[in-house]
């Protein structure tokens, strides 16, 4: 079995946990920019986050044979501070150019605050003057719906922006259609607790189709689990699912998304 | 796959979660104190359970979400708590 992880954050894990990405057939991590579980006090904390991402962590992976890649910005849960936040935003232009950088994620809403919403449009502008690929996060539990469809506006509005190029993560069943229904690319989030179970998110493949649709872990400091993805095409094969459709789903989905990106290359 | 081999694949698990909820609403009974808008949430997502209806895991998950469409003034908060307080409450 081979797959991409397509959102992780590995800074927040173990070293383990590359060996076991590894050893499931892990072929590249994808890790977007996150919250550290506290607020940064600094653009500088931020700074070094960006070095940390594109420096440290693909040197990490690769002693394991795993192709790392980022996306950069301000998480949604500290754009309440919008002067904060322009500052931090000044500081990603230069790293864009960095190798393992994929686009501005993972940007998005948290409480769905007039803030946030001015912080996402100014990513969404970020993004589109430097004609990256987008990394949404959609927020979590009663706040998803409304925040998924506030963010599907923003993008809407700006007419620069290609749906094809958006890919909004953590949907559940009550936000994918509208996601794919606008043409963008709907990420499903495999946790113990919130958002999806492997069982949910095959269900969600079995009515919405397997197009423009791909699975993570977004592992991080939390209760979540890195071989999620793996774990959930063990569940597929036991719902009946062949070898190729499990393929198409975790390997030829995101590397379908992401290669748009000309950075993003696998080791042959 | 057939009803029966889902019925064979999930059942067992089905049963598991509906006994562990319906231990928490008796844990919930014995513990003293008042409700709050969780458990009149969850009480009003079960009733979206009972019928024939399809789509139950995106009513429960709608039942349970914000339904106001203009943003907040601003995050007082960084967590979610897996139900709408209402607008009274400053969610919405």
């Amino acid at each position: 079995m081979r797959y991409i992880e397509p959102h992780a954050h590995m800074v927040s894990r173990v070293t383990d946990d590359y060996v076991h990405l590894a050893t499931a057939g892990c072929q590249a991590v994808c890790e977007p920019a996150f919250w550290a579980g506290f607020d940064r006090s600094s653009p500088a904390g931020f700074f070094d986050y960006f070095r940390q991402l594109t420096e440290h962590e693909p040197k990490r992976a690769a002693k394991y044979g795993l192709a790392h890649f980022c996306w950069l910005c301000l998480n949604p849960k500290e754009s309440e501070d919008v002067k904060l936040a322009e500052e931090v935003l000044a500081l990603i232009p230069p790293f864009l150019a960095r190798p393992g950088v994929l686009g501005i994620g993972e940007i998005g809403l948290n409480k769905n605050s007039r803030n946030e919403l001015k912080v996402l449009e100014r990513h969404v502008d970020l993004a589109a003057r430097h004609d990256q690929l987008i990394l949404v996060h959609t927020p979590h539990l009663e706040d998803k719906l409304k925040g998924t469809r506030l963010t599907l506006d923003v993008l809407r509005a700006d007419a620069r922006i290609r749906p094809e190029r958006v890919i909004i993560d953590h949907v559940e069943e009550h936000t994918v259609k509208l996601v794919l229904d606008r043409g963008h690319w709907a990420g499903l989030t495999l946790y113990p607790v919130s958002k999806c179970t492997p069982a949910r998110a095959i269900d969600i493949l079995d009515v919405c189709g397997p197009e423009r649709l791909w699975m993570n872990s977004a592992c991080d400091w939390g209760e979540s689990l890195p071989l999620a993805v793996p774990h959930t095409a063990l569940e597929m094969r036991r719902r009946g699912w062949t070898p190729e459709q499990i393929d198409q789903v975790i390997f030829q989905n995101p590397l379908q998304f992401l290669r748009q990106c000309p950075k993003f290359k696998l080791a042959s | 796959m057939t009803r029966e081999q889902i019925l064979d694949l999930y059942f067992l698990e089905a049963r598991g979660k509906l006994i562990e909820l319906a231990a928490f609403l008796d844990r919930v009974d014995r513990a003293p104190g008042r409700d709050d808008f969780r458990l009149t949430a969850l009480r009003d997502a079960l009733r979206l359970l009972g019928g024939n209806q399809p789509d139950r895991a995106k009513n429960v998950l709608t039942a349970f979400s914000d339904p106001t469409a203009e943003p907040i003034p601003a995050a007082t908060t960084k967590s979610a708590c897996g139900a709408w307080p209402g607008a009274a409450a400053g969610g919405g």
